[in-house]
């Protein structure tokens, strides 16, 4: 500029430092590393570096960012009294005075904004100018006035522009001739960018691509090609003002170059028939689309068969049929009556055995309610015989079975074949899957065995006891005599006759309808075997491994339940319906409870447990425990001091056999029990005085009442000797697991507590009342 | 001078609605008061068990954890547990203050019907399906129970727990005693399943309602009968029964709608309060004074011996 030019070089001012002179001869020096670099503020302090998101420089006081005094961020706290106030940060909170220096990035001086600044961003330049111009004293100057109003700078877009060769004043886009805007005056729909109004067509002439390009400048978005500055050209007017903003494209502003004699022409208005609106092309000159020709070859196809005059061009290999394919002609569904409704009443359908004669006869006049049995069937489910009958067919008189066709000896010959078959189908399979059946050699093994095995559990649930067969379900009810069989078949189970089966098979049916009977009875034999008392009633839990030879069983057995629902019944609640058994809690249960321990010697938790051989005859003799106090039903209400038996007495004396603890009071009923107590007590009378040199601690007492209640049984091994096998031995090893018996001597010590007279009641004080059912065995 | 001694006032029953508190939980499996009464527990069957103040009747906590519906819940003598069980298996330890869970204890094989602390809340118990009753340490870490009572022959419905008893109802129809002092248990034949046990606040008797449609009350140390209470409907669900607050009256749900309540004594029925068209499911007394709390589908009423007239505000929570 002018000004500049006047100014001397003294009037520049330098910024930021310079480089230092080159000397020819000073070595080149090494770059400093980048941990060496370091960064000084304006007063010579050294500025650390904090990180990009930590502050940048020198963040905070005294870069105290990061030390522990600097600043940390508030934690959030409120309470209900103390609510937290909410505070509205704004962005110069976060900044310090070098943001707000004429170079930072929130100037808080007036400062030429971009958009308002020189082409060429040259502030100090401006400033001199403006200096210049003040001292120059020329108020007008045109320059100056521009520099004021409408800054020089151009928008990216024109700057793009320009670096792309293009001129000032020069159009952009391919040439459009006159001839062309003209044959579209006539249009009425324009889409373009921008639409000037027709009556400022020559002012603009020598277009000035801002406005050109600028399409609608005053719409909200961002136009690349519109400065800020712009707008402010509105201060001369409007030159829109008379534009309607309409959707779509419209105008060509890059059609003609400014320079040329159509330019006049460069907004004709661009009509919607320009554009094609769907895609492909028109039909070319031929009439071929390619290989087929979509288009005709539809529309013709649809009037008429000329369709088979193709007109396209047919593929190498390909010809035209000769005869047009058949069209299926498709039927519509049959129009429904008018009263018609989709509801579908299903009448009720009445046996006619059930139904008196009169009844079923009038249900058949009217629309055949009745049921009808056979036409139901499936042929298969039909008989030979029932199929005979349907037909009306007489019997066949011939023989029933091939068999008679034979002669007698080779009768004799087939059935010895078929015995001797028979013993080693019998021999193969194991004793208990006896083939009930003969059954025809085409069988595999397997489903030889299978059936063999249905047809034993059939027998097995039918065999014995049971219900009677007025009781049992029919299932071949439909067919009287198919039901006829399986009864007879039902019969003969129920004695025992293993070959049921096959003798209650009518033998005048077929071999294969005699195998399918022979599967449905078995089967049906099976499925609706009678249902015991027992199962009917609960399930309950199976506390029996299959497997062990011996079980753990709980040592004291509840009483007859039967007993105590008759009493149930008689509303008699009480001594028959209560037992009372050993428990024994878990000791930190105890504690828990804040209890003493009841039983505190003993390692035993919950009921007693004691192992038995599962299938001893000792387990089918009720077991008693003439010690036990369970009869004693209000045991608990009497004061522990006036305990019924006897105490928890020295070690030694707790000796005694698993036996002896085992059982309850026998029921006086049972005679089998009256005769061992019987036994018992005799036993231990004997043993008792045998024992009664070595005793030395006092016996039990036991009320006066209880003793006529009580028996006193010998020790189990008594029984052993008497019925126990060798077997028996196992459990009795077995035993020692048990803490609190196997340490007597099994042989002789185990004796009962006997006829309490034997035994003067001592000290029966010494002990609590838990020990109620610890009665020594040994005496 | 002396005032006179006032007459002993005839026991008033609660049969004024209070309040109802609509649980929005689904289906309200069991009703509890807490140990003082001042607070309900409710046992919803989406899983959640809640909190509820009595007085305004408004939510306190939801306790969610439970994978399935929760069954039974009991309350610590101090309000600072909760233990529940659910039909997910598991039995739940909760510190009532933050909602957090304190324990999971699995183990049973089947849904854990009911549960109850003892009187410390140094063990918990959980009866369950499976027949067991287990006893869970709640001051150990162990995970394991202290002892399996697996006496019962089915699934336990009902246990409560004294001083030193273990009362327990099972389906197999016997109601068992275990005492923990005497070493013993007494197995009290009912005959038909039971469904809900409990004992008099004097403790010495038990109540056993069962699927007969009967509650008996027996002498606990004898098991003899003493009293015999029907009328209501009691088939299928299980519902609880319980004792008033001064061991006059029996109280039973009933499969027709109503609570029923019976003379201790005489063994009548006092009163057959209408509740509601659908199954009473579960009922709870007031340890002290005579106010009840019933549940109905989703739905638990405060009833009180006096009508309040600020408390007709049925709240919503």
């Amino acid at each position: 500029n002018m000004a500049s030019d006047e100014d001397s070089d003294e009037d520049f001012v330098t910024y930021g430092t310079p480089l230092e002179p080159l000397e020819e001869d000073e070595p080149i020096r090494k770059p400093v590393p980048v941990h060496e670099q370091t960064v000084k503020d304006e007063k010579g302090r050294y500025k650390r570096f904090h990180g990009a998101f930590t502050g940048g420089f020198s963040a905070g006081y005294f870069n105290t960012v990061g030390s522990q005094e600097g600043w940390t961020p508030s934690t959030f706290v409120s309470s209900r009294q103390q609510k937290a106030e909410r505070q509205n940060a704004r962005p110069e909170d976060f900044m310090d005075e070098e943001d707000f220096s004429e170079h930072g990035i929130a100037p808080r001086e007036i400062v030429t904004t971009e958009d308002f600044a020189s082409e060429r961003k040259d502030q100090l330049k401006d400033k001199a100018r403006a200096v210049s111009s003040l001292a120059a004293l020329i108020p007008g100057d045109p320059g100056l006035l521009e520099e004021l109003i409408a800054p020089a700078r151009s928008s990216i877009g024109v700057e793009l522009l320009r670096k792309m060769g293009w001129k000032d004043g020069q159009g952009v886009g391919p040439r459009l001739k006159r001839r062309q805007r003209k044959q579209n005056t006539d249009a009425v729909k324009v889409h373009g960018c921008a639409l000037l109004p027709s009556g400022s067509e020559e002012s603009e002439v020598g277009l000035n691509p801002l406005q050109a390009l600028g399409g609608g400048s005053e719409s909200a978005h961002i136009n690349l090609f519109t400065l800020q500055s712009d707008r402010t050209s509105s201060l001369f007017g409007d030159r829109n003002s008379g534009q309607k903003r309409r959707g779509g494209i419209a105008g060509q502003a890059f059609g003609v170059g400014a320079m040329e004699n159509e330019d006049a022409d460069i907004y004709h208005k661009d009509s919607m028939s320009n554009y094609d609106t769907v895609l492909g092309g028109e039909e070319p000159g031929d009439g071929l689309y390619g290989w087929t020709a979509p288009q005709q070859y539809i529309r013709k196809k649809n009037d008429s068969k000329r369709d088979v005059v193709y007109l396209g061009r047919i593929l190498d290999g390909f010809t035209l049929a000769s005869q047009v394919t058949e069209i299926k002609t498709v039927y519509p569904p049959p129009d429904l009556p008018r009263d018609y409704r989709p509801v579908h009443y299903f009448r009720p359908v009445v046996d006619s055995s059930t139904v008196s004669p009169i009844v079923a006869q009038a249900l058949l006049t009217s629309r055949g309610h009745l049921s009808q049995e056979a036409p139901q069937q499936g042929r298969h489910s039909l008989g030979s015989s029932q199929r005979r009958d349907m037909l009306g067919e007489t019997p066949l008189q011939g023989p029933s079975s091939v068999f008679e066709l034979l002669g007698s000896k080779d009768r004799e010959r087939l059935n010895e074949i078929r015995s001797v078959a028979k013993e080693q189908n019998k021999s193969t399979l194991s004793s208990r899957f006896q083939s009930t059946t003969p059954q025809p050699d085409s069988l595999t093994s397997p489903a030889k065995t299978q059936a063999s095995s249905e047809t034993q559990m059939a027998l097995n649930a039918w065999s014995g006891p049971t219900a009677d067969a007025s009781k049992t379900f029919k299932p071949f009810q439909k067919n009287p005599q198919k039901q006829a069989r399986y009864d007879l078949y039902i019969n003969k189970l129920k004695k025992g006759d293993k070959e049921a089966l096959e003798s209650s098979l009518d033998s005048s049916m077929t071999e294969w309808e005699r195998g399918r009977e022979r599967d449905e009875f078995v089967r049906a034999a099976v499925l609706y075997k009678p249902s015991n008392s027992s199962l009917s009633s609960r399930f309950t839990r199976s506390k029996h491994e299959d497997d062990t030879d011996s079980v753990e069983v709980t040592r004291d057995q509840e009483n007859d339940v039967d007993d105590k629902q008759a009493a149930v019944k008689m509303k008699m609640f009480g001594k028959l319906t209560r037992d009372t058994f050993e428990w024994h809690p878990e000791k930190l249960l105890c504690k828990r409870f804040n209890v003493p321990d009841p039983y505190p010697g003993s390692s035993t938790v919950g009921m007693p447990k004691i192992k038995r051989d599962k299938y001893s005859v000792f387990n089918f003799l009720t077991i008693t425990d003439s010690s036990h106090v369970s009869r004693e039903g209000p045991s608990a209400s009497k004061p522990p001091g006036s305990s019924t038996t006897l105490p928890h007495l020295t070690p030694e004396v707790n000796k005694k056999s698993r036996w002896d603890k085992t059982g309850k009071v026998s029921e006086p009923k049972d005679p089998l029990s009256a005769f061992l107590s019987e036994t018992r007590s005799e036993v231990s009378v004997a043993k008792q005085i045998e024992s009664d040199g070595k005793q030395t601690e006092p016996k039990t007492d036991e009320e006066e009442k209880e003793e006529d209640e009580e028996e006193v049984r010998p020790p189990m091994d008594l029984f052993k000797a008497i019925f126990a096998s060798s077997s028996d031995e196992k459990s009795s090893s077995s035993s020692e697991e048990d803490s609190e018996e196997e340490m007597a001597p099994s042989t002789s010590e185990p004796i009962q507590i006997s006829a309490e007279p034997l035994n003067p009641p001592v000290s029966a004080q010494i002990t609590p009342a838990p020990d109620i059912s610890k009665v020594p065995g040994i005496i | 001078m002396a005032f006179p001694q006032p007459r002993p006032q005839v026991p008033q029953l609660p049969q004024h609605l209070l309040r109802t508190i609509e649980c929005q939980q689904g289906a309200v499996r069991a009703v509890r008061f807490n140990a003082d009464g001042n607070y309900v527990l409710t046992c919803g069957s989406d899983k959640s068990l809640k909190l509820w103040s009595v007085s305004r009747g408004t939510l306190l906590k939801t306790y969610t954890g439970h994978g399935y519906e929760v069954l039974d819940v009991d309350s610590s003598y101090d309000n600072s547990q909760l233990c529940s069980c659910s039909s997910d298996k598991t039995v739940i330890l909760w510190d009532v203050a933050s909602g957090q869970v304190t324990r999971k204890l699995r183990g049973h094989a089947g849904k854990v019907n009911c549960v109850q602390f003892n009187e410390e809340a140094t063990v918990m118990l959980s009866g369950s399906i499976d027949g067991t009753v287990r006893c869970w340490d709640t001051r150990s870490r162990r995970y394991e129970p202290i002892q399996i009572l697996d006496e019962a022959r089915d699934g336990i419905s009902s246990l409560k727990v004294s001083e030193h008893e273990l009362l327990i109802g099972s389906v197999d129809g016997r109601v068992r005693l275990y005492d923990l002092r005497m070493g013993q248990l007494h197995v009290d034949f009912i005959g038909s399943p039971i469904t809900c046990v409990c004992f008099s606040r004097d403790g010495q008797c038990t109540l056993s309602s069962s699927l007969d449609s009967t509650v008996r009350l027996l002498d606990k140390s004898s098991g003899e009968m003493l009293g015999e209470y029907s009328g209501h409907v009691n088939k299928g669900y299980k519902l609880d029964c319980c004792l008033s607050d001064k061991d006059t009256h029996v109280l039973s749900c009933s499969e027709d709608g109503h609570v029923y309540f019976w003379d201790l004594v005489e063994g009548s029925l006092t009163l057959k309060l209408p509740v509601g068209k659908a199954v009473v499911q579960s009922l709870s007394f007031h340890p002290t004074e005579p106010r009840l709390l019933t549940a109905m589908e989703g739905h638990v009423q405060v009833w009180g011996a006096e009508p309040e007239d600020t408390a007709k505000l049925s709240s919503v929570c």
